[in-house]
């Protein structure tokens, strides 16, 4: 007896539909086993972890707050993977972004502008970002250095920069000498849209960048560009396509979606600059991304997803006295069978016995 | 010489298969196939390309399990769980891929396959076998340093020293030149008179008219014929391949007067990859209305060619002209933008993308043209359009409307990617191996396509290792040898001995040069 893995002629369309909820199904398979090991009751759990954030309103608008940025770093992060551009630092563009525009909002702060300076703010966000994105890119371009680890190690430069700003000259003077920035005036947030004011407008900029990816990638030659790219590589330079340059674009745009997320949140829900501003929405993207199979539709709904096991999460916390790591566990659990159901998509798995009939 | 067999066994085969099939998914491969191999014969087994010859040889070889069907081997059913096992029971196989280490010495290669024994002894009998065969092999030399041929050789050996009662040759003579392949039928001659049995793999007619006496032909995964080859004239042959009469290719002779179309000038090019070929001098032009044929033995700087003149990869501007204008540092969009156009050797991954579907395969080297793509937003529709266009106009069967460019057979997907290219009446086109794997039918309309379009005033460069395909369709004929060319002379004044020669003597200089 062995096993082999048989490549499918052709991939069924019902097999990329199948592997991610098969994906899911495993991940709560595993995590109430997980549970029951650490002796907690399974099923009590997983409704901590899955119902109770879908119970409420408040719960419902959490989840769109926790979503947006999960989702728009996921966007950018569909064109890299497409085209080979393994960008694992987006948490690290995204603390760029935030920092760039909390720069606008903390340099013109107390002097009366009007709500033009958010719309600034967003702006500079998204260049910090895509700078920031380029840099990976540059150095995978020009020197031919691995951008899976220059990106990788751009975030810890770039958590610590942000450290460095809110302990050193960002601190806010009358902060009682806590980490933090000024509190940012209503000038520099973004408005909330909601009686409890979580939602905000960023959830809709979210879904304008959902489109527009979906056409990107669909329907233009750039998309075209991309998937080719990744494809072969071969047949990309043969059509005259710069591999170069692409590479830096869709860094610039990946980096640019991250800075978006990042300014979005210090403008939003948290309203200043900490030493952290994410809870490693940079890093469970790239589960949503793949979650969501590259794809912008897909990765709307897998964003919502991961979503969940953030707000899961707290609750447990709170409710069955978790610690936060077990989100992690979770989340590293989706990614790992993920991955190994969309090895199902492209093969067989085949039962081949030794010394066949002949 | 001890044979392994004695010639007057003769009736009881060697290998008999019977009713041999196998299925991947919906397609039956091989299709209840019998074959017997006498002691002491080389046996043919003919196809086009896609017949199920590589399916069969593997069964026979254990690599695939049958789905039905039975081996009988010297007069026993034999049951094979993997090549080892083959290798046990007396059966070698030599693949047209080698799987040798570049890195390592003859000798290092072939104890790899052997039981452990003294390298000092071992040298000493793979000198002796490689003398015994004819098969010269210097037992101390690094692999990368040895020609295509020479590394067919150390398998070979590696398979003689197992002392095979069968030997397995799957298309040997691809990657030969014509000294070399007359030095492996040499060879094989020896081995047969030792009473060992050699199946030998092969589209090519003529080698198996001269080195065969029984041949096996498969089409579509049957089994439909036996024969003599040596009875058969080539045509006959093909006709039992492809169950059509093939039609020759119509050559008008003398054109090429027209006006220079691509000019190249003391093009030097260091080939980036250490074991690739580096491009020394070489000067050539095409004119309008001609067929210029580069021929070589691969591996002597034909890729590093085609992506020079492509702009694949760049080089002085004056190196290379296409109508006069210097492109040599233009990309392959500005030089498509010329009138040029490249058919590239590698179909799947170079020419097309596997994953992608015609239409799409389409845009690939068709994005420059108008139409197509509108402020930077395709028009689905339109390349649907040029596809359907494309298959009608050259032929290019598939079982869907725009399936992914994997989903074709080699020669259709040839078909595709040379209708793509040339489809717009381009004034330039340069094709590398254009029939390369591809079916006799297709062959011959892929040809006669490239003498529609010199006819009409186009110039053709092809690069091809397949000689005769060189003197049928070209007007001059140049040799690529180590990245160097000379000068391309008229079909007329040269005969398949006089570039042989040159390819042999390229050949030679690598095999003796201290330092390749």
């Amino acid at each position: 007896m062995r096993l082999t893995l048989e490549r499918r002629t052709q991939a069924g369309m019902w097999a990329s539909l199948a592997s991610p909820i098969l994906a899911v199904v495993l991940t709560l398979v595993f995590g109430a086993l997980l549970f029951s090991l650490i002796g907690i009751p399974p099923l009590a759990a997983l409704t901590v972890y899955f119902l109770s954030p879908l119970a409420d309103l408040w719960a419902l608008e959490e989840l769109t707050v926790k979503a947006a940025p999960l989702i728009l770093i996921a966007l950018g992060l569909a064109p890299c993977y497409l085209s080979n551009n393994w960008n694992i630092g987006a948490e690290g563009q995204l603390v760029m972004g935030a920092v760039a525009g909390s720069a606008v909002a903390i340099a013109t702060h107390g002097q009366g502008h009007g709500s033009y300076i958010v719309w600034l703010m967003l702006a500079a966000g998204v260049l910090g970002g895509a700078a920031y994105g380029l840099i990976p890119a540059v150095l995978k371009a020009r020197f031919g250095v691995s951008e899976i680890l220059t990106s990788l190690m751009l975030v810890y430069v770039a958590d610590l920069l942000l450290d460095y700003l809110v302990r050193g000259p960002w601190r806010d003077p009358k902060g009682f000498n806590f980490p933090t920035s000024v509190s940012f005036g209503l000038e520099a947030r973004l408005p909330g849209l909601s009686e409890t004011g979580r939602l905000h407008p960023g959830f809709f900029l979210m879904l304008l960048a959902v489109a527009l990816l979906a056409f990107m990638l669909a329907r233009t030659l750039k998309g075209f560009e991309i998937r080719l790219v990744g494809e072969a590589p071969r047949a990309a330079r043969f059509g005259g396509f710069d591999d170069k340059r692409l590479t830096l674009f869709v860094f610039a745009l990946s980096g640019a979606l991250a800075g978006l997320a990042g300014i979005i949140e210090v403008a939003g829900p948290i309203g200043n600059l900490q030493p952290t501003i994410s809870p490693g929405y940079g890093f469970t993207a790239i589960i949503v991304a793949f979650l969501g199979r590259l794809n912008p539709f897909g990765i709307l709904i897998a964003g919502f997803f991961l979503a969940l096991t953030f707000i899961g999460g707290e609750n447990a916390q709170i409710a069955l006295r978790l610690p936060l790591d077990v989100t992690r566990v979770f989340q590293g659990l989706l990614l790992f069978f993920v991955l190994a159901c969309d090895t199902l998509i492209l093969y067989r798995l085949r039962v081949t016995r030794e010394g066949a009939p002949a | 010489m001890t044979g392994v067999g004695t010639q007057d066994s003769g009736d009881q085969p060697l290998l008999a298969a019977s009713a041999i099939s196998k299925r991947y998914g919906s397609l039956l491969a091989n299709d209840a196939i019998d074959l017997a191999i006498r002691p002491g014969e080389i046996h043919a087994l003919l196809g086009e390309n896609g017949a199920g010859k590589s399916t069969l040889v593997k069964i026979l070889y254990g690599l695939i399990a049958p789905d039905s069907g039975q081996i009988i081997w010297q007069g026993a059913p034999l049951v094979l769980s993997g090549p080892a096992e083959a290798r046990h029971h007396g059966i070698a196989m030599v693949f047209q891929h080698f799987s040798l280490f570049d890195t390592l010495s003859v000798v290092e290669n072939v104890a790899l396959a052997l039981p452990p024994e003294p390298v000092a002894a071992l040298s000493e009998r793979v000198y002796r076998v490689s003398r015994e065969y004819g098969l010269d092999l210097e037992p101390g030399r690094e692999v990368w340093r040895l020609s295509v041929g020479e590394r067919q050789r150390i398998e070979i050996v590696r398979c003689l020293m197992q002392n095979p009662k069968l030997l397995i040759l799957d298309e040997p003579t691809s990657v030969l030149s014509p000294t070399e392949t007359s030095g492996l039928f040499r060879t094989l001659e020896a081995i047969r008179g030792e009473g060992r049995s050699v199946l030998y793999i092969s589209h090519k007619l003529e080698e198996v008219r001269v080195l065969c006496r029984s041949a096996t032909v498969l089409r579509h995964g049957r089994k439909v014929a036996s024969c003599d080859p040596s009875r058969e004239s080539a045509a006959s042959l093909a006709r039992m391949m492809v169950g059509e009469d093939i039609h020759d290719v119509q050559v008008k002779p003398h054109r090429g007067d027209g006006a220079e179309r691509l000019g190249v000038r003391q093009l030097n090019l260091a080939s980036p990859d250490p074991h690739g070929t580096s491009l020394v001098d070489v000067s050539f032009s095409v004119r309008a209305g001609e067929i210029v044929g580069i021929a070589g033995v691969a591996g002597n700087g034909q890729d590093e060619l085609f992506s020079a003149l492509s702009g694949e990869v760049s080089s002085l501007p004056e190196t290379v002209c296409i109508d006069g204008q210097a492109v040599g540092a233009k990309g392959i969009v500005a030089r498509r933008e010329l009138g040029a156009a490249f058919i590239p050797e590698e179909r799947l991954g170079h020419g097309a993308a596997p994953g992608f579907t015609l239409s799409e395969n389409v845009l690939v080297s068709q994005h420059g043209k108008q139409g197509f793509v509108r402020r930077g937003v395709l028009d689905r529709a339109a390349l649907r359009d040029c596809l359907a266009a494309i298959r009608q106009r050259f032929d290019v069967r598939a079982g869907e409307i725009d399936p992914p460019a994997r989903a074709l057979s080699g020669g259709n997907l040839q078909k595709f990617i040379v209708g793509r290219d040339i489809m717009g009446a381009p004034r330039l086109v340069i094709v590398a191996q254009p029939t390369w794997g591809v079916d006799a039918g297709a062959a011959a309309f892929l040809r006669q396509s490239l003498v529609d379009l010199a006819e009409q005033s186009g110039a053709v460069l092809v690069i091809s290792q397949d000689l005769d395909e060189l003197f049928e369709l070209s007007d001059r004929i140049a040799v690529l040898s180590r990245g160097r060319l000379s000068p391309a002379l008229p079909r007329g004044q040269q005969t398949r001995e006089s570039i042989g020669l040159m390819m042999g003597e390229a050949m030679r200089e690598v095999a003796h040069a201290p330092h390749a």
